[in-house]
C-alpha cells in the first residue's frame, strides 16, 4: 500500500483510540482499542518490522528498528496488560506509527521536489528533429540523426542537438541550458545548443555534437555525479549513524532501569520513557542532511549554468581568500578593439590603415579592419606589400609609400611624430598604439586595446563586497596590465607570467591563504587544477569537463560570483542540517527520557514520534528552501 | 528478586545488542563473475547489501545487478560516489549499474542516508 493510503487508513483506526484517550467511551472499551490497535501494529507498521528484521539479520540496526521496537513495546505491554487487568497503552503505538507514515509520506513528497533536478535536465531533450533529406523536410528521431546532418528549426520549436547554423537566422531561447535570460542572435556559422527554444526566425543548422557529446548530456552527467559525490564534512553524520540505533537502544534499556529500578517507578511509567527514547531518536535527520542539500545545491546551479561538481568543492567555496582571474578571455573580451583614432583626418586615417593591414596577418589587424568596416570605409589597393619584421608593414597605396607600425619604422623612414605626447599618454593607459603614415607625414595614431568585459568591474566589486580579495595573472605587460586591473577594480596584479608559469603563481597566493582560480578551462587547466577552487568558464558547447570544481556554461563573470555564493549557501545549508539533526537528538532524547521531569519538562511516546517524524521533514524542507534562497 | 531478575535481563540485553551490532565479524569477499570483457555480479538489498563485499577486475567493465527486496526507505537509493553513481533501485526488480573499475583500490557504496554501506575491492 502507498504510504499516504497506509497513512489514511491507520488515522481512521487510531481517532477512536485518541477519542478514548481523551475520556470518550468506546463500545467495547478496552478490546475493541486492542482490535484497532492490532489492526495498526500489523497492517500500517508491517513495513517497519519486516525492514527491522531483515536489517537484524544483517546485524544492523536503523529508523525502521527504532519504530518496530518503540511501537511493538508499547503494543505488547497493552496486550499483556489487558490479560493481566492493568492499564493499556494501545493508543501510543497506533499513534507512533500514523505519525511515522504521516512523516514518510511528507518525506516521500519532499524528497521527490529535492531531486528533481535531473529528471527536468532529462525532459529537456527534443524528442525529434526535422531533417533535410534529399531537399525534402523529414521527422526523424533525435537518436537516429547523425553528426553533419542538416537540421531545418521553424520559430517555436525546439532546437534538437548541438550544431552551427548554415542557412537563416533567428533568435534563441538558451535559459534552459545556459542559466542566460535574454534571447541570442543565432546567424550563419553560429553554434547552437540543443534543448534550447528557437523564438523568431526559421533556421538550418548541422549537427556537429550527438548523443553523449552533446552540452545538455555533458551537464546531466555532470550533475548526475555531483549528486553522488560526497561532502567531506558528511563523514562526521556517517560515523555517527553506524553506532546511533544501537546505542539508542541501550538508552532506552538504561532509562528503563534508572526509572523502574533506582526512582522507583511504576512499571507503565518507565515503559513509557524507553519507549519515548526510543522513538525520538532520529538518524535519518542526520542521513539526509548532506545529500539533500547537495541536490538542491548542485540543481539550482545546474538551473543558472553554474555546474558544481561536487560536495568537496562547496567545502573547499566555504572559506576562499583570494580569487585569481586570468586576464585575456577571462576579465576581457579576448579580442582587440580600436579604442582610439587620433589625427586630423580619422577617416583617411582608418582607410589607409586598413587597406595596410588587409593583407597582414598580424593579431592586431583584424581590429583595424573590423573598425573600418564599423566606419563604412572600404579598403584600397596597396602594392608592394611588405612586412618589416617587429616594426610593422610598408607598401605602395596608388603611387605614395603608406606604411602602419611603431617609432622604428618611423625612425628608419627618417620621418618626424608631432604625436608623441599622445602616444605616450595611450600607451600609459596599457594600449598598444600603431602609428599611420603616407608620404612621408604622420596621418595619426590607432591605439588597441583589449577590453574588459562588460560586467568585470561588477563582479570585482561584488567580490570584494564577499570580503574576498580579487587578483589578475597575465602574460601581459605590466602597463598593459595594470590599466585592465584599473578598470575593473583589482588591485593585485602579477604580470608578464609565462603560461606554464601560472600554476606557480597559483601555489605562491595558497600560502596567504585559500585560492578559487578563474579561467577558460583550456589553457589554465594547470592553474585550475592547482587552486584549492577552478572555477572554468565556458564558452558556446564546450564545457571543460576535467578542469575546475566548478564549470560555468556561460562566458559570464557574474557567474563567479554566482557559484561562490551558491556555493557557499549550500554549505552554509549543510552545517545548518547537521546542527539541527545533532542538536535535534542531543536535546531530545534526554528529554524522553524523563531528565527534565524535575521542571515539569517530559514528553508523551507520541508527541515524541511525533517529532521524529517532524524531523527528517524539516531537514529536507531546509534544503529545499535553499531553491529559494537568494543568489 | 524482581528487580535483580529485571536488573540482570537489562545487562544481558545491553550485552547482546554490543556483540550483535558492535562486534560484527567482517564478510567474506564475493569475486564477480567475469568473461574476460564484462565482470557481473548480482547483489541483493534486503537489511544491507548481499553479499556486502565483491571484488572486481581492474580495467575489466562491471555489472552490479541490484536487486532490492526491502521496500524500506532506507534502501530506494544507492550511491556509489568513486564512480559518480546514484540510483534509484525498484523494488523486485533487478536494476543494472556499469561500472568501469579501472583503478585498483577499496571504494564504498552506501544507502542515499548512508546508514548502509558495502565495499568495491578493485584488484
Amino acid at each position: 500500500m502507498k504510504t499516504r493510503n497506509l497513512f489514511i487508513f491507520c488515522l481512521v483506526l487510531t481517532l477512536p483510540l485518541v477519542y478514548s484517550m481523551l475520556g470518550g467511551d468506546l463500545p467495547g472499551g478496552a478490546y475493541t482499542m486492542a482490535v484497532l490497535a492490532t489492526l495498526v501494529q500489523f497492517v500500517g507498521g508491517s513495513r517497519f518490522m519486516r525492514a527491522a528484521w531483515s536489517a537484524f539479520k544483517h546485524r544492523a540496526a536503523n529508523m525502521d528498528t527504532l519504530v518496530a521496537v518503540g511501537t511493538s513495546v508499547a503494543y505488547l505491554y497493552s496486550v499483556w496488560a489487558l490479560g493481566s487487568g492493568g492499564e493499556v497503552y494501545f493508543e501510543i503505538s497506533s499513534l507512533l506509527i500514523t505519525f511515522i507514515l504521516l512523516g514518510q509520506w511528507l518525506e516521500e513528497l519532499t524528497k521527490g521536489r529535492a531531486s528533481k533536478a535531473i529528471e527536468k535536465l532529462l525532459d529537456l531533450q527534443a524528442k525529434e528533429a526535422t531533417v533535410m533529406k534529399d531537399g525534402k523536410p523529414v521527422k526523424m528521431p533525435v537518436d537516429q540523426i547523425r553528426v553533419g546532418d542538416i537540421i531545418m528549426v521553424r520559430p517555436g520549436e525546439k532546437i534538437a542537438l548541438d550544431g552551427e547554423v548554415t542557412e537563416g537566422s533567428s533568435s534563441v531561447d538558451e535559459s534552459m541550458v545556459t542559466g542566460e535570460s535574454i534571447p541570442v542572435e543565432k546567424l550563419i556559422g553560429a553554434t547552437v545548443i540543443g534543448a534550447t527554444i528557437n523564438k523568431s526566425g526559421t533556421f538550418k543548422f548541422r549537427a556537429t555534437k550527438v548523443g553523449q557529446d552533446t552540452l545538455l548530456a555533458q551537464i546531466i552527467d555532470l550533475v548526475g555525479r555531483a549528486q553522488a559525490s560526497r561532502a567531506p564534512i558528511q563523514k562526521y553524520a556517517d560515523r555517527i549513524s553506524s553506532y546511533f540505533v544501537p546505542t539508542v537502544l541501550i538508552l532506552a534499556i538504561l532509562t528503563f532501569d534508572v526509572w523502574f529500578l533506582l526512582l522507583g517507578a511504576s512499571l507503565p511509567a518507565a515503559m513509557l520513557f524507553a519507549v519515548a527514547v526510543v522513538v525520538i531518536a532520529c538518524p535519518c535527520a542526520l542521513g539526509l542532511a548532506t545529500p539533500t542539500a547537495l541536490m538542491v545545491g548542485t540543481g539550482r546551479g545546474a538551473k543558472l549554468g553554474i555546474l558544481i561538481k561536487s560536495g568537496e568543492v562547496l567545502e573547499a567555496a566555504s572559506d576562499i581568500k583570494y580569487v585569481l582571474f586570468d586576464k585575456t578571455g577571462t576579465l576581457t573580451e579576448g579580442k582587440p578593439v580600436v579604442t582610439d583614432l587620433v589625427g586630423e583626418d580619422q577617416t583617411r586615417l582608418i582607410q589607409v590603415a586598413a587597406s595596410l593591414e588587409a593583407a597582414s596577418e598580424h593579431p592586431l589587424a583584424g581590429a583595424i579592419i573590423e573598425k573600418a568596416g564599423d566606419l563604412e570605409q572600404s579598403t584600397l589597393a596597396v602594392e608592394q606589400f611588405k612586412v618589416v619584421e617587429g616594426k610593422g608593414v610598408v607598401a605602395r597605396l596608388g603611387a605614395d609609400e603608406a606604411m602602419i607600425g611603431n617609432r622604428a619604422l618611423l625612425k628608419d623612414k627618417g620621418i618626424d611624430l608631432p604625436l608623441e605626447h599622445e602616444m605616450i599618454a595611450l600607451e600609459k593607459q596599457g594600449k598598444t598604439v600603431m602609428i599611420v603614415a603616407q608620404k612621408g607625414v604622420v596621418l595619426g595614431l590607432i591605439a588597441v586595446q583589449d577590453t574588459p568585459k562588460p560586467n568585470a568591474a561588477a563582479a570585482v566589486a561584488a567580490l570584494v563586497q564577499m570580503g574576498l580579495v580579487p587578483a589578475m595573472i597575465t602574460g601581459d605587460n605590466d602597463q598593459t596590465a595594470r590599466a585592465i586591473a584599473a578598470q575593473v577594480g583589482i588591485k593585485k596584479v602579477v604580470s608578464e607570467v609565462l603560461p606554464g608559469e601560472k600554476a606557480e603563481q597559483v601555489t605562491a597566493f595558497r600560502q596567504r591563504g585559500k585560492v578559487a582560480f578563474v579561467g577558460d578551462g583550456i589553457n589554465d587547466a594547470p592553474a585550475l587544477a592547482g587552486a584549492d577552487l577552478g572555477i572554468a568558464m565556458g564558452s558556446g558547447t564546450d564545457i571543460a569537463i576535467e578542469a575546475g570544481g566548478i564549470v560555468l556554461v556561460k562566458n559570464d563573470l557574474e557567474d563567479v560570483v554566482r557559484a561562490l555564493k551558491l556555493s557557499r549557501k549550500t554549505f552554509a545549508r549543510i552545517k545548518l542540517n547537521l546542527f539541527w539533526a545533532t542538536i535535534y537528538n542531543v536535546a531530545g532524547i534526554p528529554i524522553a527520557a524523563g531528565v527534565f521531569v524535575g521542571v515539569g519538562l517530559t514528553l508523551n511516546p507520541a508527541i515524541a514520534g511525533l517529532a521524529m517524524a517532524l524531523s527528517s521533514v524539516s531537514v529536507v524542507t531546509s534544503s529545499l528552501l535553499l531553491a529559494r534562497s537568494r543568489i | 528478586m524482581e528487580q535483580i531478575l529485571i536488573l540482570l535481563g537489562s545487562i544481558v540485553m545491553i550485552g547482546s545488542i554490543i556483540w550483535w551490532f558492535f562486534a560484527k565479524p567482517v564478510d567474506d569477499a564475493v569475486d564477480a563473475i567475469s568473461d574476460g570483457k564484462l565482470q557481473t555480479i548480482n547483489i541483493t538489498v534486503s537489511g544491507g547489501y548481499s553479499p556486502n563485499r565483491i571484488v572486481l577486475r581492474q580495467g575489466v567493465p562491471a555489472k552490479l545487478i541490484f536487486t532490492r527486496q526491502d521496500a524500506s526507505s532506507c534502501f530506494e537509493e544507492v550511491v556509489l560516489p568513486d564512480f559518480g553513481v546514484k540510483a534509484k533501485l525498484p523494488v523486485d526488480i533487478d536494476y543494472e549499474i556499469n561500472i568501469q573499475p579501472d583503478t585498483a583500490g577499496n571504494y564504498h557504496y552506501t544507502c542515499g542516508m548512508h546508514m548502509f554501506s558495502g565495499e568495491i575491492i578493485v584488484k
